[in-house]
């Protein structure tokens, strides 16, 4: 089976300051891997590399395209890298607010992915739009509502929807459960579990939190001042840790 | 099916002066389909150990763990993952689910994973609960706050939904009461009847005499043990 992802020896500096350093793995269909470290590890620097919003200083992003197959993103021209964006990945950010169009109706919102990639009958965009709103647990009647008017915890909904109505292959999350109540975060995790399952999604997720990636990513990557200090299956990396660093993680974590 | 050759396990604890701990050396093993073998020895002496690193859970520092042909011990996390899919299931003492997730898709999750159609899957959910006694208005609730008895059953449901070839059972029958302690016992049999290679540990006695086939004593393991490998 190919990788829908191998990344090879990404780095990023910030002057003398360490980014990400010499980052290597393969991400294959249907998996789903955490980035865990503390603040400052690099762990959204890596992602925002992999998902074309930084420039790396070096190395290869290779993905898995549906037309031409296996390509270096980091290599492609813009337009070709922004298409990428907007049908096979999906950017999932911490905060909903810059994910979402906040003056724009929720259905619009999602309705603006489809148009960004060709669709243009009405009833049909409204159509998936109502659909998607029912899969992320939205009361469809909340349609043309703006955002703003949504809690905390629907507005991330709303900002999965509108970047899952694509079908993407791969989505990339940044914290995408932190800042919600954890009885939010709960059914968010269970949402997020059966899209992967259902469409044989393939997800990024860093987190600074043990427990959701737990019960979300099969693989795990623990990040320390920008290098990846241990990576494995995740309940083996959290239950059996090799590294100090590992080690002082897990052991760190309150129990409830 | 299952079959452990020379494997050791140490843990070092790096936070701790770099300590390391060897518990476990020279540890083989065989079990063959349709068989069931129960680990036993004293608490602390590396039953659960062992369990751990033929799941993948816990490293091997050395050795080969092969089941169904895939070698845990060296295997790529998603080989282990496919594994652990189709091959090996395991029913541990804890169930660490999504809270909120309803009891029936709990215990439906392995197959879904499989891919079965989710009629299928919640058919086959719903046999096993009722049948290992969980009352029906509790199969719409999250398993999260049930008694420990219940989750212990719920567990097994899960752990019994798929046919696995292979399967690791950590006192399946700790804190069941007569009656369903008679069920698992019979899931146990009706697995072994139909080929599956079983490692379990039973504290339960009269359980062990009526499932197992064999018993291991894992302090033959302990690297004071010294020669008992050889």
């Amino acid at each position: 089976m190919t990788p829908l992802l191998q990344v090879r020896n990404v780095s990023k500096r910030y002057g003398s300051r360490i980014g990400c350093a010499e980052v290597n793995f393969d991400l294959y269909p249907g998996e789903v891997m955490g980035i865990v470290g503390e603040s400052g590890s690099g762990k959204s620097t890596l992602l925002n590399c992999l998902a074309g919003k930084l420039t790396p200083d070096g190395g290869q992003v290779v993905f898995d395209t549906h037309i031409d197959g296996p390509v270096d993103t980091l290599t492609m021209s813009e337009p070709q890298r922004r298409m990428l964006g907007r049908t096979d990945w999906a950017f999932v950010h911490q905060n909903a607010r810059d994910g979402l169009r906040m003056g724009v109706s929720a259905g619009g919102n999602i309705g603006e992915r489809l148009m960004a990639v060709g669709e243009r009958h009405y009833g049909r965009i409204r159509g998936r739009a109502a659909d998607w709103l029912d899969r992320v647990e939205i009361d469809q009647s909340r349609i043309d509502d703006r955002p703003v008017a949504f809690s905390g915890g629907m507005q991330q909904r709303l900002q999965i929807a509108r970047n899952l109505v694509t079908g993407p292959r791969l989505a990339f999350m940044d914290e995408p459960t932190g800042g919600l109540d954890v009885s939010v975060q709960a059914r968010l995790l269970d949402l997020l579990r059966g899209l992967v399952r259902e469409m044989g999604l393939s997800a990024l997720i860093v987190t600074h939190d043990l427990a959701v990636v737990r019960l979300l990513a099969d693989r795990l990557m623990v990040m320390k001042d920008g290098h990846v200090v241990e990576a494995g299956l995740t309940d083996q990396v959290l239950d059996d840790p090799q590294h100090a660093y590992t080690q002082l993680l897990v052991s760190s974590v309150l129990q409830v | 099916m299952i079959e452990l050759s020379d494997v050791s396990k140490s843990f070092t604890l790096h936070n701790h002066g770099g300590a390391r701990i060897e518990v476990m050396s020279g540890a083989s093993l065989l079990v063959g389909p349709g068989e069931c073998v129960a680990l036993t020895g004293a608490s602390g002496a590396g039953k659960s150990t062992l369990m751990r690193m033929i799941y993948g859970n816990y490293l091997a520092a050395s050795g080969q763990i092969v089941v169904g042909g895939v070698d845990v011990a060296a295997a790529r996390p998603r080989e282990i993952l496919r594994m652990r899919r189709e091959t090996l299931g395991y029913v541990s003492q804890f169930l660490r689910v999504v809270p909120r997730v309803p009891t029936l898709d709990v215990v439906a999750e392995p197959l879904l994973a499989l891919g079965r159609p989710v009629d299928e899957a919640r058919d086959r959910a719903a046999h096993l609960l009722a049948l290992l006694n969980i009352p029906k208005r509790l199969w719409s609730l999250s398993p999260t706050t049930f008694s420990g008895g219940e989750q212990q059953r719920v567990n097994i449901a899960r752990g019994f939904a798929h046919d696995y070839p292979a399967l690791l059972l950590d006192e399946p029958t700790a804190s069941l009461d007569v009656a369903n302690r008679d069920v698992v016992l019979g899931l146990i049999e009706a697995a072994k009847a139909r080929g599956a290679a079983i490692v379990g540990i039973f504290h339960d006695g009269a359980a062990r005499a009526r499932v197992c086939d064999r018993e291991i004593d894992v302090a033959a393991f302990s690297p004071m043990a010294s020669g008992a490998a050889a």
